[in-house]
């Protein structure tokens, strides 16, 4: 137990899934050739002028709504003005004194926790995106890519609340969630268009006055964030306690050597002197706007976990984790649609489905083709189970078989010969053999060592190749041990 | 507050221009003229009056989400000091 606390606040930079740029009509696509989506607007010439796409206003607005921020009916756009090569205006055009929405809260729960924890959150203000810098080894000069200049963001700030990096793990994981839920934004962490800056700083425990902060960047993933945050709260614990004290500063995290490092820039950074954007007017939203919106959000994971849990008698653990992910929520119920045994597809979806998403690392959303397995396949093994065609046991290894290709479970199973042995006459030959000869250990069972009945099922089912009706064989069995 | 040559260093600096000490001389007179001036406007009672940050009595123009505009990305770098072809080429960028 330390005597200090961590205080911990996120930044979230969100890509907002529109077609075209925020002020302007280039796409706002990743992965063109580079300086592909670019236009006089969005390069900084002169002579232009930023008109607003509705699209990005109306995306504030939803991801407003659904984490309870207060929609402010007058918002404006400010220039924050700074030299930076990804930045050809010399200025961003961005939200500062009157953001679209202020406050709201994300609810998180740890695990092995049984009460959520309310994150409140201080705004969420919309923004260009700038360009991206690349170095040119050739000439060691530095090369730049308009592309992402002009893609609308979404910035979304928490109040300094969070405790550890677990607390900043679920977080961000939740809000992940609920934008992808939205689909206002692909929570693609590692190509970036969901980024996250945090503000670490620690305190004596029970004191009420912050420390002196932090700010890590270059978190690219949701490892990068909880290590990181760990690194810093020890890396400040250390040195208060070495009677160091810590300087505000901005730190860059290093994936690979899994440290912080400070940036040593000599500009005097912070002077952006923001001033309201002459070239677009104040941002009105009608309270109908407000409502229209409302009315057609769509089911969030909170409330989609909870309907698992009525509709298909899922336990709160299965449906959390379920819906934790759109993708994958989408991926159950659409299985389940095709074959109603909830619990089991559940069970696969959590084992053996996420498995493979996980060791692939498969975690932006998937569309339904990206699939290891389809949802009609998983559907179709598990009905062959409930059947009786197949175990358990020899369903784990059709899904291997069924992975990365269109093969129907019925298809692989005939193929393979797989089938279960559900015929009594044959199955009782098979094990009258493997009792044959085994008198002592037919006397040990009756004797009272249940055990013996494991053993004999092994042998038979080593017979078969695992393909013996597990339930048959036990009842056959059974009637034979008891019977001289 | 009078602006002191200091003051005019620092704002040349963010704004990137390059002025010779005559010119900072000059230009912090000129500051102080301006700020002096806005110094008078402060003595009015404006306690009633809400700001105006906008005097054109417009509603917020927009554009729907289409892409409108076509890729000529020779074009745009034809501009530039230096390009890859592809890039705009700029001095190296030390992080
Ligand atoms: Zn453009």
């Amino acid at each position: 137990m330390t005597d200090f606390e961590a205080v911990i606040g996120l930044e979230v930079h969100a890509e907002l899934l529109t077609a075209s740029k925020i002020f302007c009509g280039c796409s706002a696509k990743f992965g063109a050739a580079p300086n592909e989506n670019t236009c006089p607007l969005c390069i900084g010439m002169p002579g232009v002028l930023p008109v607003l796409n509705r699209q990005v206003v109306e995306f504030g607005i939803k991801t407003g709504l659904a984490i309870h921020c207060e929609i402010q009916q007058r918002s404006r756009w400010s220039r924050k003005n700074y030299f930076y090569p990804d930045l050809p205006k010399g200025y961003q055009i961005t939200q500062y004194d009157l953001p679209i929405c202020l406050g709201g809260h994300v609810d998180i729960r740890l695990e092995g926790e049984d009460q959520d924890r309310s994150i409140p959150l201080t705004r969420i203000h919309m923004e260009e995106d700038t360009g991206k810098n690349i170095h040119d080894a050739h000439t060691d000069a530095s090369l730049v890519d308009y592309n992402r200049c002009g893609v609308p963001l979404l910035e979304i700030v928490s109040e300094p609340d969070l405790r550890s990096s677990a607390e900043a793990g679920a977080y961000l994981r939740k809000l992940r969630a609920i934008l992808q839920y939205l689909q206002v934004c692909d929570g693609n962490m590692e190509e970036g268009s969901f980024r996250c800056d945090a503000n670490i700083s620690i305190r004596p425990q029970g004191a009420t006055e912050l420390g002196t902060k932090a700010e890590i960047k270059n978190l690219n993933s949701f490892r990068s964030v909880e290590r990181a945050i760990d690194y810093e709260i020890e890396r400040q614990t250390k040195a208060i306690r070495a009677g160091e004290s810590i300087v505000q500063e901005t730190r860059l995290w290093d994936t690979d050597r899994e440290v912080t490092r400070s940036m040593r820039s000599k500009e005097s950074a912070h002077d952006y002197r923001y001033f309201s954007e002459p070239d677009l007017l104040p941002l009105d939203v009608s309270a109908d706007w407000i409502e229209r919106v409302k009315g057609e959000l769509p089911e969030l994971p909170d409330e989609r976990s909870a309907r698992f849990v009525s509709e298909y008698e899922l336990p709160a653990y299965d449906a959390e984790v379920l819906t934790a992910r759109k993708d994958v929520a989408d991926y159950f119920e659409a299985a389940v649609g095709i074959h109603r045994n909830p619990k089991a597809v559940s069970n696969w979806v959590m084992g053996e489905v996420l498995r493979i998403v996980n060791d692939r690392k498969l975690d932006q959303e998937l569309v339904i083709e990206a699939w290891p397995v389809s949802a009609q396949q998983l559907a179709g093994l598990i009905a062959l189970i409930d059947d009786g065609t197949i175990s358990g046991k020899i369903a784990k290894s059709v899904f291997e078989d069924l992975l990365d290709n269109d093969k129907s479970p019925a298809s692989v199973v005939e193929e393979k010969g797989l089938s279960q042995v559900s015929d009594s006459a044959e199955l009782e030959s098979i094990v009258d053999g493997v009792l044959a000869g085994q008198d002592d250990k037919i006397a040990e069972y009756r004797a009272g060592k249940e055990k013996m009945l494991g053993f004999f099922v092994g042998q038979i089912m080593k017979k078969t190749q695992g393909k013996a009706n597990p339930k048959l064989v036990n009842e056959i069995l059974r009637k034979r041990l008891q019977s001289n | 507050m009078p602006i002191t040559r200091d003051d005019v260093r620092h704002v040349a600096l963010l704004a990137r221009l390059e002025i010779t000490e005559n010119e900072e001389q000059e230009l912090a007179a000129q500051l102080d003229q301006i700020i002096a001036y806005v110094e008078v406007l402060e003595k009015l009672d404006t306690e009633d009056v809400e700001p105006t940050s906008y005097i054109t009595p417009m509603e917020t123009p927009f554009r729907e989400d289409v892409v409108s505009t076509t890729p000529d990305t020779e074009r745009w770098l034809a501009n530039a000091p230096a390009t890859d072809g592809r890039h705009f080429r700029v001095p190296k960028i030390i992080e």
